[in-house]
């Protein structure tokens, strides 16, 4: 038998059915679900009178458009947002799908949730409306994002009509330096192919570097596969996954559990299993990153200058000059003269407990700099409490932050959590696009420990000379 | 949905790379629990100034594309999220092809879903295209998605590629859903082997 992929491995198992031109059924074991794509879906079930055809596999949480303050309890102002949540409520019910309310203690952002709970374990399909499902390929999972038509289809049919990607593996060697962590290497991954440059293919992440991160670490890797334009991001499970997932509230348990485990070790790319394209990068050279501009892709060194347009060339030219002049900043400024107004901390992407960790290390008995607007938006309930017991939220608090409760928040900006015309921010989330934060706002993306060091400043910081 | 087969149409040039879905239709409107109703917000913050007033050059607001059907835009468009308000917002607007040298994944899925064919071609032929529509009103182009060609107003006849599957549906309308219950039994065969191989699923 030909050597295969993680992928190749884990698209055979699910192949449901298969046309002559390769366009199949591929099955889907997760469906995770949230306001915000799903009402059209469930609308369009209603309409055509068809039921949800594996409401145990299908798991739903509101988290953007939930408000984070500590009065939420008292409701959700805005109306539109209200009725989105309300309507997640309903369907949640009448189509008996698992759901985790507002108040819920479990309740957060979905790709918090699915891992935190259990639902997310190697070898699945995972897909929710939404683009950031990605995540769950740290598990060793093929997980992505759909789009709302999707979304009916998958609840009606539990499938979805894929063709297969082509692989990428993208290698990380060596150890990575103190200071650098799981979001300069997946900022810094980009910053190398593109946003376009995963179009078309299936990411794997795989040598030292990688294995060395915890599955906080590696979620936040395969989190922003899809703003490298990859539909998937994946890291074959180990010990440390396996670790996590253990005891997990959805986990196999005792019998099942040896049997899943015998599984999941089979489960990594065979010597000498082909990818198309492949991007390896030394984990010792990656340095703390931050962007510049209005994509992903826009990365440097916090050791750099804003770059000149006529650095670039085609078409880079012009969406550089725009960004620049978007983000209100001059070529050849340093990156660490850049003053901030505000730091986000939470998100898919840096929301999870390690995250925040990795900040208290860094604000432990400072103060963040006065007028500084600085929140932090755990991922989950959970991830909450956690960081409470351990003490982190009183850190959080004396040095200035606002502790919020869970919900996607200033990453998109759908709940009052918004950044007003040309405030600046560092930002832990995943996009930098014009508008995300805030209309006219602008965002830089960086790491928890780079976020935590630009509240202190006030400017974006090299957090190696807080160190 | 919407059968396409060939039309006919203004051609509007949006030469910009990486145009993202937050810049297609921005968060706020994405309250809505309806699918139409998006296309006076597409490009919202592109197309309009704070107060509700038109930025007179942005390309849509020219009276010359304000009807465009065709539109011609730079590498990797659709980038970003997985709403599918945004080919819910360009549909709803009129717009029913685009032609790029890529598009992101997620958008390219979705815009098929909702009678809108994204078209790939090279670098070379895109600015082929993005010239003749640059010259505006005149220059209509025809997409014929059976002949899979697409005729610039010079005439010059332009071939590009199309998933066999997705022009099928395309063509002929079709209702995704409705296809793949046709395969309801190779579905539960796979759920009954799932089941025996991975019972912890």
């Amino acid at each position: 038998m030909s050597p295969k992929t993680l992928y190749d491995k884990i698209w055979d198992a699910h192949v449901a059915h298969e046309a002559e031109d390769g366009t199949s059924l591929l099955y889907i074991d997760r469906h995770l679900v949230h306001e915000v794509t799903s009402p059209q879906a469930f609308e369009g079930l209603r309409m055509a009178g068809r039921k949800v055809h594996a409401p145990e596999k299908t798991i739903a949480v509101p988290d953007h458009n939930v408000p984070t303050t500590l009065d939420r309890a008292k409701g959700i102002e805005n109306e539109e947002s209200r009725i989105q949540v309300e309507a997640l409520d309903k369907n949640a019910k009448e189509f008996g799908v698992h759901y985790y309310p507002v108040d819920d203690v479990r309740q957060g952002i979905v790709h918090i949730v699915g891992p935190e709970q259990g639902w997310t374990l190697p070898g699945m399909t995972v897909v929710c409306g939404d683009s950031h499902t990605a995540t769950h390929g740290a598990f060793g999972a093929l997980a992505h994002g759909i789009g709302t038509s999707e979304v009916e289809h998958v609840l009606a049919t539990q499938t979805l009509i894929q063709k297969k990607s082509k692989n990428m593996k993208v290698e990380i060697t060596g150890k990575l330096k103190p200071g650098v962590t799981a979001k300069d290497i997946t900022l810094a991954v980009i910053g190398e192919t593109g946003t376009a440059g995963g179009t078309g293919y299936v990411i794997e992440y795989c040598g030292e570097a990688i294995r060395d991160l915890s599955m906080e670490g590696r979620m936040t890797v395969c989190n922003m596969a899809i703003e490298g334009g990859a539909r998937a991001g994946l890291i074959a499970p180990d010990e440390t996954t396996f670790e996590y997932v253990k005891g997990r509230p959805h986990a196999p348990k005792g019998a099942q559990w040896e049997a899943a485990l015998s599984w999941w070790k089979t489960l990594y790319t065979d010597e000498g299993a082909h990818f198309d394209k492949v991007v390896t990068l030394k984990g010792e050279e990656i340095e703390p990153v931050v962007t510049w501009g209005t994509s992903p892709e826009d990365v440097l060194p916090i050791t750099g200058v804003v770059p000149n347009p006529e650095d670039f060339s085609g078409g880079k030219v012009e969406a550089a000059r725009r960004s620049i002049e978007y983000m209100g900043l001059t070529p050849g400024q340093k990156l660490t003269d850049i003053e901030i107004d505000t730091v986000f901390i939470g998100s898919c992407t840096n929301g999870r407990i390690e995250d925040l960790r990795a900040v208290a290390d860094v604000v432990k008995g400072k103060k963040i700099k006065d007028g500084m607007r600085a929140m932090i938006v755990p991922g989950s309930g959970l991830v909450r409490a956690q960081a409470e017991e351990e003490g982190l939220a009183e850190i959080f608090e004396s040095a200035g932050f606002e502790w919020r409760l869970a919900g996607c928040s200033m990453c998109l900006a759908m709940n009052p959590d918004q950044l007003a015309p040309e405030e600046r921010c560092a930002a832990t989330s995943n996009r930098n696009f014009e508008g995300r934060q805030g209309y006219k706002g602008r965002t830089h993306l960086v790491s928890p420990a780079m976020a935590a060091a630009a509240a202190l400043t006030g400017k974006l910081t090299d957090v190696r000379e807080l160190m | 949905m919407e059968k396409f087969t060939k039309i006919q149409g203004i051609a509007a040039p949006m030469p910009l790379v990486n145009i993202d879905t937050d810049m297609i239709i921005p968060k706020v409107f994405l309250k809505s629990i309806q699918r139409t109703g998006f296309g006076k917000n597409l490009f919202d913050e592109m197309r309009y100034n704070r107060d509700g007033t038109e930025i007179e050059d942005f390309v849509l607001n020219k009276p010359q594309y304000r009807s465009a059907e065709i539109l011609i835009a730079g590498d990797n468009f659709g980038c970003g999220s997985s709403r599918e308000h945004a080919p819910w917002a360009i549909a709803d607007f009129g717009i029913k092809c685009i032609v790029s040298t890529s598009f992101a994944d997620i958008f390219f899925n979705n815009s098929f879903k909702n009678g809108i064919l994204p078209i790939v071609l090279p670098q070379e032929q895109v600015d082929v295209l993005m010239k003749d529509a640059e010259k505006g009103a005149n220059a209509r182009m025809t997409v014929d998605l059976e002949a899979q060609e697409i005729t610039t107003s010079d005439g010059e006849v332009i071939s590009f590629d199309v998933d066999a599957f997705k022009k099928h549906c395309l063509l002929n309308g079709l209702d995704d859903i409705g296809l793949t219950m046709e395969k309801a039994d190779s579905i539960k065969s796979f759920e009954d082997k799932a089941a025996q191989e991975r019972p912890w699923v």
